[in-house]
């Protein structure tokens, strides 16, 4: 039995606690996050390095229209007889990127209006949030297609489209998230010192929302995936000669009896990486609960 | 120990007595719960969370279970249950109840004697009953007997509500936990716990988040029941002066072990361990007498005249004068819903909505703290009341000091020193500065608070509750640590429901009542004739024991004499 301390005085630091683990590292320790991790980062690479191994170009012709089992080509021709292979190597990265941008633009753009409609309440909360209702009354892929059939199918516009649509969803969490942490004494010590409210957004609330910020990150990706590779399909994305998955599924279709790998490629591809998104995504979250548990006592 | 005759207090006075313990015959003093060498252990680290705990508690008696958090207490009177918390596992030992070993039954036989022999009543009424369902609904499912006919559990229920001094109407029964006070909450919940006539029941803290009037009142419910029904009590608390006041039994508990055990009247008259010594010391007792008075300074440092405010149309505070000298300590003393917070946070800039004059050295603050001089925040500091709230958990130690001094200071030629000179008033040494919140322990982290703001060198701090999410023997130190500031030449305005701790600590007190001062002198003053009903409610109804045992005087820095300066 140990006798109880006495240090009444000054305290001496005993060994300190060990933190706990993070957000990625509670998250690494679920056996779908790590499943999600390889998912993603297979197609990543595929995307990635894929120019660079691809064999031909891809708007060389190398096999007829649809032909399969040709001597150089693994996967034969596509609908004009280009290599489906090099096409399939080629057509990731555009996708990503699309993606990723659209993906990181609307979150940020939905954090900053989140937490400043959580934070000042009042009149900026109600203009801020029924603007974002507004926005969310059109369906996402309606507006995108609205938009790029009246300015033209933009790269810049798709990204542009995509983000503004994400923004006010991300808000919404955003802001909920914000107003639990603002109940909290820390942010009141913070007024009480006078800290001027941009800094106490960024400071004091910003840290403390990037567990829901990184799970709706990660949600809007697979959001994004989807959203560019049905515009590319429709026609509204990337325009031909470009190789890029979605355009590939539109192209190839009409052949896929006799030509399946043109179609099968991209689709399992996307496929792939939207599962493997979601898995990481899911992970996340998971992990998030048990951290936003707001106080521990 | 001292009992408060509080009976005039208890609105019914028809206890049932033995007719209410029904067909059973009770006879006090047979010992009915016996555990010996209980273990408990947490998976997956395999620490025992409590090692071989052995006690006893007689039929009509009440055994207090006292100890700070992390002490075990609460695992220990769960297991009472045979119920352990996720992740932890009985290894060793036994519950007898009666005759009957719940460590040993399966959890379907456990679920049986659930209620009937052994009963529980949390912390937290408010959270202990389902918002979604009627009271009556919820009274007659305790009593889950099924050889009881409907009428029979009907008034079976009524009889016990009428025990604990609630209305025993259908309309009363009709409501929902949400339609009752707290104290009416917690009283449901007791009535849950009795209305199968359990052998044990299990009180963990239940009054802890109670004003001391309506505390005393239940206490006296509690203790009455379990005389009249012949039920063994095992109280848990960290609050020694509740158990003086209650338990017939003592036992201390420290990391996880009974470390002393004994009558009530002889763990406190003579106690053996010195953890025991160092927990009897650490309360604030009241004090009545022997206080210094302090000379009225012809200019205060604060001066808050006419202050009327509210939130809305509810108004909260009326006409509120306060003043505090340099160096003196104020304390505003109110129960829960007294605008005392209010008030503070108004002094502090954090609560605009008043009306009135609050001037600091002479010059008037304006509302919001925003439209405050730097100087003024800087001279102006606050103390929250949770410190589990009140840091940023993102932030270390040092950017949680820093940040304030920053802003208000300016940028610092050494901000290591900075962040060691303002721990070191604070009792920490400079190695915290390295830690994040989550690294620390409650009464760390109050330190830290504190630390931060006294790092940019203010002549007031406001005190909102600091100790009242801590443990009595952090309080204890907390409130030593305050002195010292306070001999250094701070202003204290500090603000709390316990008026014990007041009589330790203040100069002069405030007594808010409803929005209203009811009465406001010099402690000594107002503690030796309380002038105000109300005040003399509070100090009669506040729990309270005398220290007779060698070398007691000498208080955790309690003692008016014994003020010891941090250095």
């Amino acid at each position: 039995m140990s006798g109880p301390s006495t240090s009444t005085t000054s305290t001496t630091p005993t060994a300190p606690a060990r933190r706990r683990p993070g957000l990625f590292r509670t998250a690494w320790r679920f056996g779908r996050t790590k499943v999600g991790v390889v998912l993603t980062g297979l197609i990543v690479l595929i995307a990635v390095a894929g120019p660079f191994v691809a064999p031909y170009t891809p708007t060389e012709f190398v096999a007829k229209p649809f032909e399969t089992g040709v001597d150089g080509a693994l996967f034969g021709g596509d609908n004009r007889g280009r290599d489906v292979l090099t096409r399939f190597l080629w057509g990731g990265w555009t996708l990503l990127l699309l993606a990723g941008s659209a993906a990181g633009l609307g979150v940020a753009a939905g954090t900053v209006v989140g937490i400043i409609a959580g934070y000042r309440r009042g009149w900026v909360d109600d203009v801020l949030m029924r603007a974002n209702d507004v926005l969310l009354a059109f369906p996402q892929l309606i507006a995108a297609l609205l938009v790029m059939s009246i300015i033209g199918p933009k790269v810049w516009l798709i990204v542009a489209v995509i983000a503004v649509s994400h923004m006010p969803r991300v808000a919404r969490v955003i802001r909920e998230a914000t107003r639990k942490v603002i109940e909290q004494d820390y942010v009141k010590a913070a007024e009480a010192i006078g800290l001027p409210r941009w800094r106490i957004m960024t400071v004091e609330i910003l840290p403390n929302v990037t567990s829901p910020l990184l799970v709706e990150l990660g949600l809007r990706l697979t959001y994004s995936i989807g959203v560019v590779a049905v515009l590319g399909f429709l026609g509204m994305g990337l325009q031909p000669p470009t190789a890029d998955w979605g355009l590939m599924i539109n192209e190839n279709r009409q052949g896929m009896s006799i030509q399946p790998w043109a179609v099968a490629l991209p689709v399992s591809a996307i496929a792939v990486l939207t599962v493997g998104a979601n898995l990481i995504t899911d992970g996340l979250s998971r992990a998030a609960i048990g951290i936003d548990r707001g106080v521990e006592k | 120990m001292s009992g408060n005759e509080n009976t005039e207090n208890v609105e019914s006075t028809e206890h049932t007595g033995v007719e209410g313990a029904g067909g059973r015959s009770v006879r006090n003093g047979e010992t009915v719960l016996v555990v010996d060498g209980l273990t408990v252990i947490g998976r997956p680290s395999d620490v025992e969370i409590i090692s071989g705990v052995s006690i006893t508690v007689k039929r009509g008696e009440i055994l207090g279970l006292v100890g700070e958090s992390g002490s075990g207490k609460t695992t220990l009177g769960l297991s009472l249950l045979a119920h352990c918390k996720r992740a932890t596992e009985i290894v060793g030992g036994q519950v007898l109840v009666g005759d009957q070993d719940l460590a040993g039954l399966s959890e379907r036989g456990v679920r049986q004697l659930r209620g009937r022999a052994v009963a529980y009543i949390p912390q937290s009424p408010a959270s202990a009953l389902n918002p979604a369902l009627r009271l009556g609904v919820q009274l007659r499912e305790a009593l889950h007997d099924d050889s009881l006919s409907n009428g029979e559990v009907v008034e079976r229920v009524r009889e016990v509500l009428r025990e604990v001094a609630l209305p025993d109407d259908d309309a009363f029964l009709r409501r929902y936990p949400h339609q009752l006070s707290g104290g009416q909450q917690q009283r449901v919940a007791i009535a849950m716990a009795f209305v199968g006539r359990p052998d044990v029941i299990v009180l963990d803290e239940p009054t802890t988040g109670l004003d001391v009037t309506t505390q005393a009142h239940v206490l006296e419910t509690i203790r009455s029941m379990t005389r009249d029904y012949g039920t063994a009590g095992v109280y848990i608390s960290h609050d020694m002066a509740v158990v003086a006041d209650l338990a017939d039994d003592i036992a201390v508990m420290y990391r996880g072990e009974v470390v002393e055990r004994g009558r009530a009247a002889e763990v406190l008259s003579a106690p053996q361990h010195s953890y025991t010594r160092q927990l009897l010391m650490a309360v604030p007792l009241l004090k009545t007498s022997g206080h210094e008075e302090a000379e009225p300074e012809e200019e205060p440092l604060l001066r808050v005249s006419g202050l009327t405010a509210g939130y809305g149309r509810t108004q909260v505070l009326e006409g509120i004068d306060v003043s505090v000298s340099r160096g003196e300590c104020v304390a505003l003393l109110g129960e829960s819903g007294s605008g005392k917070t209010t008030l503070s946070r108004s002094v502090a800039g954090l609560h605009h909505q008043f009306t009135g004059e609050i001037l600091f050295d002479g010059v008037p603050l304006a509302a919001s703290s925003y439209r405050r001089t730097a100087e003024q925040r800087r001279r102006v500091q606050y103390v929250f009341q949770n410190p589990y709230e009140a840091l940023n958990p993102r932030k270390r130690v040092r950017d949680q000091i820093l940040g304030p001094y920053r802003h208000l200071v300016g940028r610092p030629a050494d901000p290591d020193g900075v962040v060691a000179e303002a721990l070191e008033r604070a009792a920490l040494s400079a190695s915290y500065a390295d830690r994040f919140p989550e690294q620390l322990s409650g009464g760390e982290r109050q330190r830290v608070c504190i630390a931060r703001a006294v790092a940019t060198g203010p002549d007031l701090l406001v005190c909102d509750e600091i100790t009242s999410a801590l443990d009595v023997s952090v309080q204890a130190e907390i409130v030593k640590l305050l002195r010292g500031l306070q001999d250094q030449g701070m202003a204290l305005l500090f603000v709390t429901h316990n008026i014990a701790l007041v009589s330790n600590i203040a100069e002069r007190v405030a007594v808010l009542n409803r929005g209203e001062i009811v009465e406001y002198g010099p402690v000594g003053q107002v503690m030796s004739s309380p002038q105000h009903e109300y005040t003399r409610a509070l100090i009669a109804d506040t729990p309270d024991f005398e220290l007779s045992f060698p070398g007691a005087p000498e208080r955790l820095g309690m003692d008016s004499g014994d003020r010891v300066v941090e250095g």
